[in-house]
């Protein structure tokens, strides 16, 4: 019999411990095919956060840290710089990284630390129990939001990937979603232009993956799917923000 | 090898060097920031790797990122940027990894001032942030011996898999003094072990982690790191002393700048024949209790100074119980205590033993 579809060398076999209709499974696994296509996998250190990925240390078929909370990108720098020749990743929600990491994000990504960055909106804190989130909607029911996000309390959801796109420093920065096979598809390719980057040792880069979470949301699968679609879409949209290849020397070479 | 006038600050960062740590990840504060700027400029120099952090946070992030992937590393900072480093020193407690942190101290609470104080010791030793996890802590009195502990701190984070911190007051780090550097690399390069994230070529997947969520599993870690500590108790205690090879009445206990202090005002009363002993701690952590009972069992009373409000005082009064006479004095705000202001608190304490002073050179009574 002909194997049509196997599971990837760049994830263990371990089971996910993630909630039904969950799309961090699909972002593992599109990492970890990405790692195995690059034939990286022996040479690449992981960065686990803390938030629903918490645990991806134990699915993640490759050296693995567990950073505290936001520091994610602070950590992918200490170890890169130590050793320049492995390939250093993160994988962070929202709450992570955009909340109480944004310091760390900012300046990883604007002193060009050759690392890559995944970044899951999914609009909502999951593990602690569907809090308002820094990319939570306007209007966008939350636990700590129970009237819906008011803007004139909490400001407007954080866009990420266009805060790191318009720094100067030269980086890969693109956004992809979940919500149809098609964008799954081009959100893997993403993925690895992110990851061949580093590789490549031309920059920072960063993937921000728009995400579902039916449980906190409190809709269907595909319910969760449209209203990726139909709200976050317009607010959040796709493609790539930054390309290195577009960066034109800025002529700043201030001198005593 | 000759000896070079140095400033703290700078004789810390090479002394890194000098153990074999290239790697250094930190933000400046004062009275910390020449250990920044002397590495910034050196580390090139010796193909080391230098990073401004935006913030003490990230700094110690990153330091746990390097010693991670099994490098040497060394960060620095001053109080309220070891406020900030204490979440981090936490998980590298606990993923037991080797990292030295050096705290020039400066006083507090809060902002405080940039001006030396000692009011890190509690900090240091007994509750640096979350969770049952201790540091080695290493106090040097002068820049010499700050260069010491900074070789021997590598040594220890290595050999225990733990954070050492070397903490000393702004004084260390500001003042020059003449010291000698051992030669260059007496650090053997670090190995890696079974631990380091290296990749995973040739061997299964490594995890560091802190997180365990099964409580047993988190019991017996924890037991595991206590069975290190008691080790470490057993194997680390460091101190000095100074004058108590003959009798006295009166020991003074006091660690890091303070000791110094001190002295010169033991060695203005011996001239008017006081007799007066100096127990000053090299490790705050491990605290040498034994050593220090042993010390104070020939004295009458005891006198504790530091630049802080009583805080070496509560490891003073475990190690010599409740019916001690023990007195203190303390400065705070960054205040340093004159030999003057020692020399009275020295004189009112023997005051208190009924005690008269010997002629000097005069033996006492057999």
């Amino acid at each position: 019999m002909r194997k049509v579809f196997a599971s990837t060398a760049g994830l263990t076999d371990r089971p996910t411990h993630y909630c039904p209709g969950c799309t961090h499974g699909i972002i593992h696994r599109m990492v970890g095919e990405v790692i195995e296509d690059l034939g990286i996998r022996e040479r690449t250190v992981g960065i686990a956060p803390v938030g629903c990925s918490v645990l991806a240390y134990e699915y993640f078929n490759c050296d693995m840290f567990e950073a505290s909370h936001g520091r994610a990108p602070a950590v992918a720098t200490g170890a890169k710089r130590a050793r320049p020749d492995i390939i250093v990743f993160s994988y962070q929600g929202d709450g992570d990284l955009a909340s109480i990491g944004m310091g760390e994000i900012i300046h990883t990504a604007n002193r060009g630390e050759k690392v890559t960055v995944i970044f899951v909106n999914n609009a909502i804190y999951g593990m602690t129990g569907g809090q308002l989130a820094p990319t939570t909607m306007p209007g966008q029911y939350s636990t700590t939001t129970p009237r819906g996000r008011d803007v004139r309390d909490c400001g407007y959801p954080v866009k990420m990937a266009e805060i790191i796109a318009q720094l100067t420093t030269p980086a890969f920065v693109a956004r992809g979603s979940t919500h149809t096979p098609r964008e799954i598809i081009a959100t893997k390719a993403l993925i690895k232009k992110a990851f061949e980057y580093q590789v490549a040792g031309t920059c920072f880069s960063l993937v921000e993956v728009l995400s579902i979470c039916p449980t906190n949301w409190g809709l269907s699968v595909r319910e969760s799917e449209k209203w990726l679609e139909r709200e976050m879409l317009p607010y959040y949209p796709l493609g790539v923000k930054k390309r290195p290849e577009d960066f034109a020397e800025v002529s700043a070479d201030a001198k005593h | 090898m000759a000896k070079v006038l140095m400033k703290g600050n700078e004789a810390i960062g090479e002394a890194a060097i000098r153990a074999g740590c290239v790697h250094f990840f930190g933000y400046p504060i004062t009275p910390q920031s020449e250990v920044p700027e002397y590495l910034a400029k050196r580390l090139p120099e010796v193909g080391g790797k230098f990073v401004q952090a935006e913030s003490e946070v990230a700094a110690s992030n990153m330091i746990y990122g390097a010693a991670g992937v099994g490098v040497r590393v060394l960060t620095t900072s001053s109080s309220p940027g070891i406020s900030l480093m204490s979440e981090a020193l936490s998980y590298i407690a606990a993923c037991e990894l080797p990292v030295v942190v050096v705290n020039v101290m400066r006083s507090g609470p809060g902002l405080g001032g940039i001006l030396p104080a000692q009011s890190d010791y509690l900090h240091a030793t007994k509750g640096t942030a979350h969770g049952d996890f201790k540091m080695i802590v290493l106090a040097p009195a002068s820049v010499q011996e700050a260069v010491n502990l900074v070789i021997l701190a590598f040594e220890l984070a290595e050999k225990y898999l733990n954070p050492v911190m070397v903490i000393g007051d702004g004084m260390i780090g500001q003042m020059m003094e003449p010291v000698e550097f051992p030669v260059e690399g007496v650090g053997k390069p670090l190995d890696p072990g079974n631990w380091a994230l290296t990749g995973c070529k040739g061997r299964g997947k490594r995890i560091i982690n802190s997180l365990y969520l099964d409580p047993e599993i988190c019991y017996r870690h924890n037991l595991k790191l206590t069975a290190k500590y008691e080790e470490i108790r057993k194997a680390e205690q460091r101190f000095d002393t100074y004058n108590t090879d003959g009798p006295y009445d009166l020991l003074v206990t006091a660690f890091g700048m303070t000791s110094r202090i001190a002295r010169t005002a033991i060695d203005e009363l011996a001239q008017e024949g006081q007799r007066v002993a100096l127990f000053r701690p090299i490790t705050l952590n491990p605290f040498p209790y034994e050593a220090l009972r042993a010390a104070a069992s020939k004295a009458k009373r005891v006198l504790d100074l530091e630049m802080n409000m009583g805080q070496m005082l509560q490891d003073v009064r475990m190690a010599l119980g409740p019916d001690a006479a023990i007195d203190f004095f303390g400065t705070a705000g960054g205040v340093v205590p004159s030999p003057d202001q020692c020399r009275e608190k020295m004189l009112e304490s023997i005051s208190k033993t009924g005690s008269r002073p010997k002629a000097k050179g005069a033996r006492r009574n057999p």
